[in-house]
């Protein structure tokens, strides 16, 4: 095997950071025009840096380590170098986030062009690529965990975009605070790494790595160590950034940011990291099984718990955004019953059709002029064609009708989870039921029927109380509003949404003939080995004698979304009265439901408000005012009252002066001839 | 012979009595001489200390009594200067009270 060339890999993340750079500090003087072609050179450099890669890439003997930049820290043996890697996990998220980021960087141009802080906003954007290319190419923990936290306060800033907005703000502090705790979580996981293997690289050369140790591991059947604890730990960090139950919450709220950051990092990319990690960490989750359990258990149920919620938005971004943690669900049940590649199969179908459907509702969004509320739009299919089918397309792929891309993925999970466990399946299958019905629910809403917009803008009275009903402050002046003014979107932002929905239409083929699967196997292939020890090789046998299960569940589960379909269309475009009414038959449930299960209320007050009594009578009153602030305080006046004695002495005359002199001469005399006196 | 310690405690107590005048009497003419007071109890002990070293057997030094000499001729100058002052002072002022001449201070 003849070595690898040097890739300079390191020069993909740093493109982007050029760009954000440039922007952020010399954008405010360029024009509209020159801001977009800085930012778009330098992600679509990235983008052809990743093709030229790809294109090489059947040379190459993976996993490819490129050498060094340098070295970051060094303590004793313990080292961190700046070191990028590639294999072929990351090459399918190195081409998903620069390709899927360049055709929303296109997008925003258009989507964008109205808005004040146009150099700000894509500043950010190439900000976040800068981390998120950081988080896929890195060869060691503390790299990815760089870019994993970059992507968090990149995330921040394009949330809180439209800062001036309180909910935006609150918004991105959520979503900030909530990844706090995941973030430590996976920091733990790290102290833990080091401690027991003594390093943070995933693969070495000499096999030193933390993978290559893992690899001599046996599976901790039955009981819990060393592994299994990492593994919950990492799984924490993979929950905040990934919005898993518990830490589910920031995600709908960061909806508040423009709708190009929502299909970027709001579904696309930085969510999946979370998937990426897990899979990434295969080695140390397929030994132990107990952790494997908990998180498919925590994929199936955030997957059904969201996708229930997501039926009764009204918020077109709300939908998707519940959607969106819905799939990650799905991608982590892939991952909790081993089978990664279905999961990053998943993650890739996903960021095509979602980073679609956020778009589109974009372009929806721009179209009605800034109106989010689903029960204002309506025959809207007629006016925006392109939109329409886009979206329609994107919409077949989520419900999983062959032979788009969602269909490939979503099948695949829900047979290797069927493969696991029944009731991993029957929970999915449920979910695609769902998922189906408030997609086409939201499709019959927006685009068929009447248009039950106002003339006027009239915003707000969301029954959700959704902060992400507030107006969205863009396009309001310079496009009419109400019925005349809807109009498609500008070319600059339709092309990505073509593009993005023949990737949705064709993005799941690659995985006919498992040949996804077979690709992935190199990255994965200790998986086969792990299921064979804890599902005591009944996976590995199911696996050959299913064409004929495959065949049945994957009719089942297309009738599932057709199902989907039927009732959104009685419901939602036959009898319109209907769902109010059972909506009211339905009360206290279709309220739960509306409210979101009031888990914000339940955190609220079971996390939010003891924290702040706590901080304020204990930390406030109690530690910085009692103590802190009482010392200093307290040696301040001390210091001013002892002076305050002191000054006295200084009368102003002569004579007392005289007189101090006199009495301290005494005492030195007194004190000498006392020395004196003592010694011999 | 008288020993030295009877000459220095005398030194001292006319040095002492020098202090306390000066620093009790208001009078500036008073304090003059209060002053005059503490420089000839030093003088004592220079020239006490200066016979007890040629007692010792020691070459003759004169140190101790040039010293003493020095001292009177700055006593001497500092009276000439000092009661011009004075003089001064009582003839502005019409008072030798220091507590009252004390324009110079804040």
């Amino acid at each position: 095997m003849t070595p690898n060339p040097n890739l300079h890999l390191w020069i993909i993340p740093l493109l982007p950071l050029a760009g954000a750079a440039i922007n952020g500090f010399l954008g405010k003087r360029f024009s509209r025009q020159a801001v977009a072609a800085v930012a778009l050179g330098f992600c679509g450099a990235a983008f052809a840096m990743a093709l030229s890669i790809a294109a090489q890439f059947s040379s190459l003997s993976l996993p490819h380590l490129d050498p060094p930049v340098g070295t970051w820290l060094r303590s004793g043996d313990f080292v961190i170098n700046f070191s990028f890697a590639i294999d072929q996990l990351s090459l399918v998220m190195l081409l998903v986030v620069t390709g899927v980021g360049f055709l929303i960087h296109i997008y925003s141009v258009g989507y964008m062009w109205e808005e004040g802080g146009y150099y700000r906003f894509f500043s950010y954007l190439n900000l976040f690529m800068f981390f998120m290319l950081t988080l896929v190419l890195a060869s060691n923990y503390l790299l990815m965990f760089v870019g994993w936290e970059g992507v968090g306060l990149a995330s921040y800033l394009l949330i809180g975009f439209f800062f001036l907005r309180d909910s935006a703000a609150a918004a991105g502090k959520k979503a900030f605070i909530v990844n706090r705790i995941g973030d430590f979580g996976f920091l733990i996981a790290l102290f833990l790494i080091i401690q027991h293997f003594k390093t943070l690289e995933f693969h070495t050369a000499n096999l030193n790595g933390v993978f290559d140790q893992a690899a001599t591991y046996s599976p901790e059947i039955g009981g819990a160590g060393f592994l299994t604890a990492t593994a919950l730990l990492l799984m924490v960090g993979a929950c905040g950034k990934s919005a898993q139950i518990p830490l589910y919450v920031w995600l709908p709220d960061a909806m508040e940011g423009p709708t190009p950051v929502s299909a970027l990092i709001h579904a696309a990319t930085m969510v999946t990291a979370g998937v990426y990690m897990v899979a990434r960490s295969h080695m140390i989750f397929e030994r132990a099984p107990s952790a494997l359990t908990v998180v498919a258990i925590i994929g199936t149920l955030t997957a059904f718990f969201a996708a229930t919620i997501g039926i009764a938005q009204t918020d077109i971004k709300k939908v998707l955004a519940y959607s969106t943690i819905s799939q990650l669900g799905y991608m982590f049940l892939a991952c909790g019953v081993a089978v990664f590649s279905a999961g990053i199969f998943h993650l890739m179908t996903h960021a095509f059709f979602k980073g679609l459907l956020f778009l589109a509702a974009g372009s929806v969004i721009h179209a009605v002029g800034g109106e989010q509320d689903m029960r204002k739009m309506g025959g809207l299919r007629k006016k925006i064609p392109v939109t329409f089918w886009t979206m329609t397309i994107a919409t077949f792929a989520i419900a999983g009708i062959p032979p788009l891309a969602g269909f490939f993925s979503k099948d695949e999970i829900l047979w290797r989870a069927y493969q696991a466990n029944w009731i991993y399946w029957l929970v999915g299958l449920v979910t695609a039921f769902i998922t189906s019905f408030y997609m086409f629910r939201l499709w019959f809403m927006t685009f068929f029927g009447e248009y039950r917009g106002d003339a006027e803008a009239s915003h707000g009275d969301d029954v959700t109380g959704s902060r992400a009903g507030a107006p969205v402050p863009h396009t309001s002046a310079s496009h009419g509003q109400g019925h005349g003014g809807i109009h498609e979107s500008p070319k600059v932002m339709l092309v990505p949404l073509v593009i993005l929905a023949a990737l949705s239409f064709v993005g799941g083929w690659v995985g006919i003939h498992h040949r996804f699967d077979n690709f992935l196997t190199p990255v994965f292939e200790s998986s086969a080995v792990a299921a064979t020890t804890f599902e005591g090789g009944a996976a590995t046998q199911a696996r050959q004698e299913a064409p004929g299960l495959e065949t049945t569940l994957m009719v089942v589960s297309v009738a599932a979304g057709v199902l989907g379909f039927l009732l959104a269309f009685l419901l939602y475009n036959r009898k319109p009265e209907l769902p109010a009414r059972i909506a009211a038959s339905a009360h206290g449930l279709y309220r739960a439901v509306a409210n979101k299960y009031w888990i914000d209320e339940l955190y609220a007050w079971i996390f939010v408000k003891p924290l702040i009594a706590i901080s304020g009578v204990v930390f406030w009153r109690g530690i910085d005012q009692g103590v802190i602030d009482a010392t200093l305080d307290g040696s301040a006046d001390t210091a001013r009252e002892v002076s305050d004695n002191l000054r006295h002495m200084q009368s102003g005359n002569l004579r007392s002066y005289a007189g101090w002199v006199a009495i301290g001469a005494t005492a030195v005399i007194i004190y000498m001839v006392w020395v004196g006196l003592r010694t011999p | 012979m008288i020993s030295l310690s009877y000459y220095l405690v005398l030194s001292a107590i006319l040095f002492a009595c020098g202090v306390a005048g000066f620093l009790i009497k208001r009078n500036i003419i008073t304090i003059f001489m209060s002053i005059e007071l503490m420089l000839n109890g030093v003088n004592l002990s220079f020239v006490a200390f200066a016979a007890k070293w040629e007692m010792l057997g020691n070459k003759l030094a004169l140190s101790g009594h040039v010293f003493v000499f020095f001292v009177m001729v700055v006593a001497a100058a500092e009276a000439a200067v000092g009661l011009a002052i004075i003089i001064a002072v009582f003839r502005t002022r019409e008072t030798l009270n220091i507590d009252q001449v004390n324009l110079l201070k804040l």
